[in-house]
């Protein structure tokens, strides 16, 4: 009960810096201040932030669990990947979108879409759908709050209670702060992980005997796969360095973009971002592969024994009976387990409050969804000149207010994998919106057209992998089902993780069928007005 | 250096570490465990991470868009002005 209650003293922490953030902002309801902090944000508040922003429960929780099960492939799947392509996209299309913001005046990227195109209706469009993959990731956020309490409570918080915990103080500090307090609490949460992260490893080692004795062993065991990368194809390695075009192209990623006070802050973020996520994934995918080795955790154990059977008998059992296997190798858990074993229990609340903090990473996708709603539907169709800017910030809090309320309900009611597959598929949705930024900030002859051909484009090839996935059963592991071959070539297969597209993850297909839309159909149609290519691309 | 070759060669840079994240040669060993526990298709990867750091900091100090922040801090006070 002392992690569980040491969680909840971090939990009033946070809504306090929530507080603090709507006193610091003098009473004022001035919509770039709630939804930007003002544009001021300064260097060392921009990095953790927005690195914390993209921290989420799958960075902690997930890396570890699908180390367990795959390995050290994970870091370089997820970590050192996005070491490369986040900051890069931060360095070339960050800064731009922080320069038109500061210049032009713009709050979200439909509306820099909106401008730089000459359109209403597409811009509307693009919010639907950036709306509509945004949604599960906010439920799942909703889900992982009640399940970590729960667990980190040892079962004496109930996940509805759970929840609803996390829910209202995800409410609170987003209503009160805006944009400032989440910034301060994004901060908050990645100091804290960063430092007591670090002592966890050095803990953990030590109860477990030491990590060279851990991985000798592991390497002389049937396990020692999981120190190599020899059953994952290069192909589908090479997939995840798309994965994360999707960062600058989610909402609150672009929009934070905006909150700096200077563009030189995003100098120091764009260097330290790779090492920041060495500091984090490291230890994480490193403790996942070694939990292997902790099997005097009885959980852990379970979690071994079921992957084991699932991999030598999983051919001849029903789908039911892998899937019962499945969920109970599900593995998201093992670095709380490895705490709980290893660390005393001081160590284990504070870890457990950074994990919780990661878990709660939701809250700037509420306030983006918020920023979105009041600036690309109630302001552009005339509400703030009808009701005026204090009521804009009112819209938006309450949206927060329902936002948080309507995605509690679902997460209490609705079973977890959907929206699990739905943030799946959310990242390949914004990787294949990058491109409408890419040619939006570097490309004079883009269109309208093009970036709506893209963005249908991305969502029917999203919704088209989910009804696939939906229709084709996964097979056991091993092969994958092949459902479209032309002669000794495999174009469309079902996999035991997902789908498969020529050897490929769907999200290069998706994200290459997007920037060649973009290109082929912005070149037969009409280009913006000379003078809004010349307020975006001046002395061209 | 012209500044067009300079642009160039950072490109090709990031072109070059972009492509090094395909370490086929380490793919099927854990051998030599580094510092006698990170399997070295692990430590490949941190020792990438550094790198795409260290590339960063090139792009930063050698290619920084100045121009886009002179523009965009004279325009904002601009707005400032007006609102």
């Amino acid at each position: 009960m002392i992690p569980a209650l040491i969680v909840f003293g971090y939990l009033a922490i946070v809504v306090y810096i929530g507080v603090f953030a709507f006193r610091r902002a003098h009473g004022r309801e001035e919509v770039e201040d709630y939804f930007l902090a003002n544009r001021s944000l300064g260097p060392f508040v921009f990095l953790m932030s927005l690195f914390g922003t993209n921290m989420t429960a799958f960075a902690i929780l997930g890396s570890s669990g699908h180390a367990f099960h795959n390995g050290i492939v994970t870091y370089g799947l997820m970590a050192s990947a996005s070491a490369l392509v986040i900051p890069l996209t931060l360095f070339l299309i960050g800064t731009r979108v922080w320069a038109l913001g500061k210049r032009l005046g713009f709050i979200t990227p439909v509306q820099l879409f909106r401008d730089r195109w000459e359109t209403s209706h597409v811009g509307t469009v693009i919010f639907a759908v950036q709306a509509a993959l945004l949604v599960p990731y906010i439920i799942i956020g909703m889900m992982g709050g009640g399940t970590t309490l729960h667990a980190i409570s040892g079962g004496a918080v109930p996940f509805w209670l759970g929840g609803a915990v996390v829910a209202l103080v995800v409410m609170s500090y987003v209503f009160f702060g805006g944009m400032r307090g989440t910034a301060w609490v994004n901060t908050f949460q990645t100091v804290l992980f960063l430092v007591f992260g670090a002592i966890a490893v050095v803990v953990i080692g030590a109860g477990m005997g030491g990590f060279r004795a851990s991985a000798g062993a592991l390497l002389a065991s049937p396990d020692s796969f999981l120190l190599t990368r020899e059953r994952v194809p290069p192909a589908y390695f090479f997939s995840y360095t798309f994965i994360p075009l999707s960062s600058i192209a989610f909402p609150h990623i672009t929009i934070f973009c905006l909150t700096a006070r200077r563009m030189a802050q995003f100098k120091k973020t764009v260097v330290f971002y790779p090492l920041c996520i060495l500091a984090i994934w490291f230890p994480c995918v490193f403790l996942g592969v070694m939990a292997n080795r902790a099997t005097d955790v009885p959980e852990i154990r379970e979690k071994v024994e079921a992957r084991e059977t699932l991999a030598a008998e999983g051919a001849r059992l029903s789908p039911g009976e892998r899937e019962a296997l499945k969920a109970r190798a599900e593995a998201d858990d093992v670095l709380l387990l490895l705490l709980e074993r290893y660390a005393p229990l001081w160590l284990a609340g504070i870890l457990g409050a950074g994990i919780m903090a990661a878990v709660m990473a939701t809250d700037s996708q509420i306030l983006a969804l918020s920023t979105m709603f009041t600036e690309d539907v109630f302001a552009h169709y005339e509400g703030k000149a009808r009701f005026g800017e204090a009521a804009q910030v009112h819209t938006g809090r309450a949206f927060v207010i329902i936002i948080t309320v309507v995605a509690y309900l679902v997460a209490l009611r609705a079973p977890e994998t959907i929206f699990a597959l739905g943030v799946q598929y959310a990242f390949t949705g914004f990787a294949a919106l990058a491109p409408l930024l890419v040619a939006a900030l570097f490309w004079r002859g883009s269109t309208k057209w093009g970036a709506l051909a893209s963005t249908l484009w991305a969502a029917a090839a999203v919704a088209g992998v989910a009804v696939f996935q939906a229709a084709v059963p996964a097979p056991p592991p091993g092969p994958p089902t092949v459902v479209w071959a032309v002669g000794s070539l495999d174009v469309l297969a079902r996999t035991p993780g997902g789908t498969s597209v020529l050897g490929f993850l769907p999200v290069v297909p998706i994200v290459l069928g997007s920037a060649l839309l973009m290109a082929v159909v912005s070149l037969l149609t009409p280009k913006p007005s000379p003078a809004t290519l010349a307020r975006y691309f001046p002395g061209r | 250096m012209s500044h067009t070759l300079s642009r160039g060669l950072l490109a090709l840079a990031v072109l070059i570490v972009y492509l090094l994240h395909q370490d086929l040669w380490l793919w099927r060993t854990a051998r030599p465990l580094v510092f006698g526990f990170v399997p070295v298709g692990l430590f490949y990867h941190v020792a990438y991470s550094v790198l795409a750091a260290l590339l960063m900091w090139l792009l930063v100090s050698r290619a920084w868009p100045k121009h886009l922040e002179q523009d965009a801090e004279r325009h904002g006070q601009d707005r400032d002005r007006s609102a």
